[in-house]
């Protein structure tokens, strides 16, 4: 009886009738768009600028970690700092091709960010004045992007949610080794133990900050819910955020600061105390204290590299050469 | 950089498995294409073998055909095993 009914399901699907599946309909059924199908301008518009940002932000996010590569304290360290700083760099560039599948090309994202036009996340505009930083930067700003991350592996652009399957599978390490940077200095001398405090001190608030505005001043996240950009919302995936880390700077034996957060038994999370949201505008106006030197290093470090760009180039076009003049 | 083509990149994750398609990159030839393919896509191990085809090279179906162009197998259910009665009790079948 069972064969039976899953041959008639095999036969309704494989004769009954196909209507071209459209753009909601795909949505209505959880699919996954991809490159060339047919899909509304704003979607796409709102997708190149969702992944050029987060493009961005890989990119630009080498930097604060990059700062301390010379200084790590140890090979181990070095070695280790290096390979993430080097991740960063692989994950803007899988989401740059993620981007160029909705026709845009890498180049003018490139401008758009170094002319300001594109954003990235603000949290790479807070300085690493430490080493401990390094390990609060792990910690806590990889460990928020996982948790906004690890929903967009379901985004509904097939490239975007692709390319998100691998960053994520990366990011676990970098979590990983912030936590154990700052387990080491926890359990060390005082000094040590209160460079860990400061840097959590400086780095909480900005981290919580990661996951935008409140829901009810999100005016773009209902349509990007719709549209299956985005499946949780802000302030969802904050109080995530919070839950999973009270009970990890515990283990470290580190303070969050934060006086009001307490466990919450009616609710099952933990309470948290309100956000200064103004800082978030503020930085992102541009005002941040790190913002211009951001900028400015990677317009620098473009300009710096333009000689290897030509010389590439002209190596591929002499040898391009002979193969053209005997065709 | 901005006249570089785009390539595709195929890894396979170990040998007695297909190529997959895993993503593309800019580079001004093929060996910078291969290169580069190895640092962005097989940092940890998860390729012996890489494959970059320029993306212009490949040809394919329109997504907005995709009806017509695959409906000659939609009515050959009887391709399929699940097509076929079996009596109750055979096994092995």
């Amino acid at each position: 009886m069972l064969h039976d009914v899953a041959r008639d399901a095999d036969i309704c699907h494989i004769l009954g009738y196909r209507r071209p599946v459209a753009f909601d309909d795909l949505l209505a059924g959880d699919g996954r768009v991809e490159p060339r199908d047919e899909m509304p301008e704003g979607y796409r518009r709102t997708l190149v600028r969702q992944i050029a940002q987060h493009a961005h932000s890989e990119i630009i996010g080498m930097q604060p970690e990059g700062n301390w590569i010379s200084r790590a304290p140890s090979l181990r360290r070095k070695a280790i700092l290096m390979a993430k700083v080097q991740d960063e760099a692989g994950h803007g560039l899988y989401l740059y091709a993620a981007a160029e599948t909705l026709g845009v090309d890498r180049a003018d994202l490139l401008d758009q960010l170094h002319t300001g036009r594109q954003k990235y996340s603000s949290i790479f505009n807070y300085p690493t004045l430490t080493w401990a930083d390094v390990g609060a930067i792990g910690w806590l700003v990889d460990g928020a992007a996982i948790v906004n991350q690890v929903p967009l592996c379901r985004c509904s652009y097939g490239p975007y949610a692709r390319a998100m399957v691998r960053i994520c599978k990366e990011e676990s390490f970098h979590q990983r080794q912030g936590f154990e940077i700052l387990h080491t200095l926890s359990h060390g001398s005082p000094a040590q133990q209160r460079m860990a405090q400061d840097a959590v001190d400086r780095y909480w608030w900005p981290a919580l900050m990661m996951f935008g505005p409140p829901d009810d001043d999100s005016p773009n996240s209902a349509q990007s819910m719709a549209w299956g950009i985005k499946r949780f919302s802000n302030d969802d995936l904050r109080q995530r955020f919070v839950d999973m880390t009270v009970p990890q700077a515990q283990a470290l034996g580190l303070t969050l600061p934060d006086p009001q957060i307490a466990w919450n038994e009616d609710r099952g999370h933990y309470d948290f105390g309100p956000i200064d949201f103004t800082e978030l505008a503020e930085v992102i106006k541009g005002n941040g204290p790190c913002n211009q030197q951001r900028l400015a290093h990677k317009v620098q470090a473009h300009e710096d590299g333009a000689w290897v760009r030509e010389a590439a180039s002209a190596y591929a076009a002499k040898h391009a050469r002979p193969t053209e003049g005997a065709a | 950089m901005r006249d570089w083509p785009l390539w595709e990149v195929f890894v396979r994750s170990r040998r007695g498995l297909s190529h997959v398609h895993v993503g593309s990159l800019h580079a001004p030839d093929a060996e910078m294409a291969l290169r580069n393919a190895r640092d962005l896509y097989t940092r940890r191990q998860e390729g012996v073998s890489l494959w970059v085809v320029p993306s212009t090279e490949i040809v394919a179906s329109d997504p907005g055909e995709r009806e017509a162009f695959f409906e000659p197998a939609g009515d050959k259910v009887y391709r399929h095993p699940t097509f076929y009665d079996v009596p109750e009790g055979v096994e092995h079948l």
